[in-house]
């Protein structure tokens, strides 16, 4: 299967070179992969990953771990941030 | 004590300035600058005025924490009768001229009448006078600053003024002060200039006395530093990204308003974003962030100091605007943008400086402007009417029409009056996404159901900085709810609005709310402040300030009525993302609202209500 990865504003670093200017890069994984398993394979601290959005719905903590990926989704994750 | 005690009454008719004794009974019950400058304009104005007739009255407020050692304690705030409304106003501002009125010994400016001819006031600590601002009159408000400054031979000196938006009556018209701060919303500025008043310049040397502990408030302001700076969001992210970096959450959560809320997503969404503010341009290698900037005695520092592409169609041949400048911030670049479908980032780097330089609040104007390209595109408005192809994502229509606003000319005129009139003549009053005459800022309440309820009920018309329950919908913070769901919105909107008065009273900005609760503040306060400020009261006193203001807008003609959004987002749903197929759920929402609120089935406070918070 195939996802869209995004990473943003300091998660971007997590991303290949090539991949940051967009934030966003196409992944393909065996079916079944976790939502955890993407983040362990990135590297990405878990504490950072604090906005953890599946087509942009909220995929609690608890949840992640377990949370399967499914063909043509976006995965997309923030560290901890606000404005107004 | 926090409060210097003093007020100065400035008469504009009789060209007047007397200092009074702050009402310290007040202070009591209202705190400091919000709420005690709305107790004030309540008590000595009609609430039927015309806002921008002599008998309105304009309050520029500190709060006790302003000009401390308190971490953001920079703010002022302008309370007055909003033109752009006719609800009660109060806009609220970071920069340095807060703190500078403070340590010239001052804890309001109350003006008066009108004067009749151009003026500035001129504070030098116990010493104020009005002085003629002919030479000033037709200065934008970086001039206005500037010459000021050379007149005193005093770099120090603090200025707020009106640009020419101010003067011209554009009713979103707003007060900058250190040339890109600004109290923003409502059209303060219009009222300004209204009154012939152009500036206010402040040099105070007397610093700020009289804390209760002093020993106790150096402890408790750094202990709210020492949270400020080990959170994520106020000691990293904000610093690092601005509040842009809000572009891209939203618009992947579907609650980013495009094309006059049209849509829900923007295509071009991350070129406007923090992220591309980061990115160096392929003309000149350069990134268009230069570096963040912090106001007074803020140790966030999410401020924002860009400088735009000299090669862009906007700045060619134009020198003056290739330096660094304020900007850009997550609601300009939304309203800029998004709102009218354009995603040329140097086109809103442009008009936004066009809003700081000549004093306009970038969100009405935007929203206006995409108010504007909607009637454009289904025909109401042609070409000749504008002036020029407007369609929507026309960077050129939006950098062009930005300076016909600001200097009143042509279509300018038009736009200059906000989008609930703009539509109302064209016969198309529901375009306007507004509440109360007031465009919304940049969140979509169909993607953010609590965010309907707050600006439905925004007692200065729609407007995120009255409850901004984004933090916990979308952000989490304090606790993450769900942005989708109209149960529990109605406790959360009174919560977040109860509370904000409170920061709004206080001197500080509301953006330590990210860190802090009413629990951090509290010490604080009570450390600066004479009298019982326990967290109870400050909790009261939030709601007593919520009422007060609720009051004034009813009595100056005001019904439950007024507490609605525009139909487009209860009848037409979101097209795409998470909330697609939704309307706002306001009709829900709202009975169980008024009933939190102790308020009749009309939106009014009951007898039992008024009588528990003394009003």
């Amino acid at each position: 299967m195939r996802i869209t990865f995004k990473l943003f504003a300091s998660l971007q670093d997590y991303l290949p070179l090539e991949a940051r200017a967009k934030n966003a890069l196409s992944l393909d994984l065996p079916e079944g992969t976790t939502l955890g398993q993407v983040i362990e394979r990135f590297g990405l601290p878990q504490k950072s990953c604090h906005l953890v959005l599946i087509d942009g719905r909220f995929v609690p903590p608890a949840e992640r771990a377990t949370c399967v990926l499914h063909d043509g989704e976006t995965l997309a994750i923030w560290p901890p941030i606000a404005g107004g | 004590m926090g409060w210097t005690r003093k007020i100065l009454r400035v008469d504009l008719t009789n060209g007047t300035c007397k200092s009074e004794p702050l009402n310290m009974e007040w202070a009591q019950q209202y705190l400091g600058q919000r709420g005690l400058a709305t107790k004030y304009f309540v008590s000595e104005v009609d609430p039927k005025v015309d806002p921008l007739s002599p008998a309105n009255k304009l309050i520029m407020t500190t709060g006790p924490l302003t000009g401390t050692a308190a971490s953001t304690g920079g703010r002022y705030s302008v309370v007055t009768k909003g033109a752009l409304t006719g609800a009660i106003a109060c806009s609220n501002s970071g920069g340095f001229f807060g703190a500078e009125l403070k340590f010239a010994g001052w804890d309001m400016i109350i003006f008066e009448g009108k004067s009749p001819k151009p003026v500035y006031l001129s504070i030098e600590n116990d010493k104020a006078e009005l002085k003629d601002a002919s030479h000033l009159w037709g200065k934008t408000t970086w001039q206005t600053e500037e010459i000021i400054k050379k007149t005193h031979q005093d770099p120090q000196i603090r200025v707020c003024s009106i640009g020419r938006a101010g003067e011209n009556g554009v009713l979103y018209a707003c007060i900058v002060n250190d040339l890109h701060r600004a109290a923003g919303r409502s059209g303060v500025g219009a009222v300004m200039g209204s009154k012939n008043l152009k500036a206010v310049a402040v040099r105070g040397t007397l610093g700020v006395s009289g804390i209760k502990d002093f020993k106790a408030f150096l402890a408790a302001t750094a202990a709210g530093k020492k949270v400020l700076a080990e959170n994520a969001v106020t000691g990293q992210g904000l610093p690092k990204y601005g509040t842009q970096v809000l572009m891209n959450v939203i618009n992947e959560i579907g609650a980013l308003p495009t094309r006059n809320h049209r849509d829900v997503q923007f295509e071009e969404a991350s070129k406007i974003s923090a992220e591309a503010m980061y990115e160096k341009r392929p003309t000149d290698g350069k990134t268009h962030l230069v570096t963040n900037a912090a106001c007074f005695g803020c140790t966030i520092a999410c401020g924002r100091i860009s400088r735009i592409d000299e090669t862009h169609f906007s700045v060619v041949n134009k020198p003056e605007y290739w330096g660094a400048s304020g900007g850009l911030e997550y609601e300009a670049a939304w309203a800029l943008g998004a709102a009218n479908g354009v995603g040329d980032l140097e086109a809103l780097q442009f008009a936004n400086m066009i809003c700081n330089e000549d004093g306009m609040d970038p969100i009405s104007f935007g929203a206006t402007v995409g108010a504007a390209m909607e009637l454009y595109e289904l025909g109401i408005l042609k070409k000749e009417d504008i002036g020029m192809e407007a369609p929507f994502g026309s960077a050129k229509a939006l950098c062009e029409l930005a300076q016909m606003t600001a200097k009143g000319e042509g279509f300018g005129k038009e736009l200059g009056l906000g989008s609930a009139r703009l539509c109302a003549k064209h016969g198309r009053p529901e375009l306007s996404m507004g509440v109360k005459q007031q465009e919304f800022p940049a969140y979509d309440s169909r993607g953010i159901q609590g965010m309907g309820l707050a600006y439905a009920t925004s007692n200065r018309g729609a407007c995120h900085l009255r409850g901004y329950t984004v933090a916990s919908e979308v952000l989490g913070i304090p606790v993450k709810t769900d942005p989708l769901v109209t149960e529990g919105k109605a406790a959360l909107v009174k919560a977040f609005q109860d509370a904000t008065a409170v920061f709004d009273s206080s001197g500080l900005c509301i953006f330590t709310s990210f860190a802090w609760g009413l629990p951090d503040i509290q010490p604080q306060i009570a450390a600066a402040c004479e009298g019982d400020w326990s967290l109870e009261k400050l909790n009261e006193v939030g709601e007593r300030i919520w009422n007060l203001e609720r009051q004034f807008n009813l009595a100056a003609g005001f019904t439950a009525k007024d507490d609605d959004l525009p139909p487009r987002l209860k009848t037409e749903p979101a097209k795409t993302g998470p909330a697609k197929g939704l309307v706002n759920g306001i009709d829900k929402m709202k009975p169980e609202y008024y009933q939190l609120r102790g308020w009749d089935a009309d939106g009014r406070p009951t007898g039992d209500t008024l009588k528990r918070l003394g009003l």
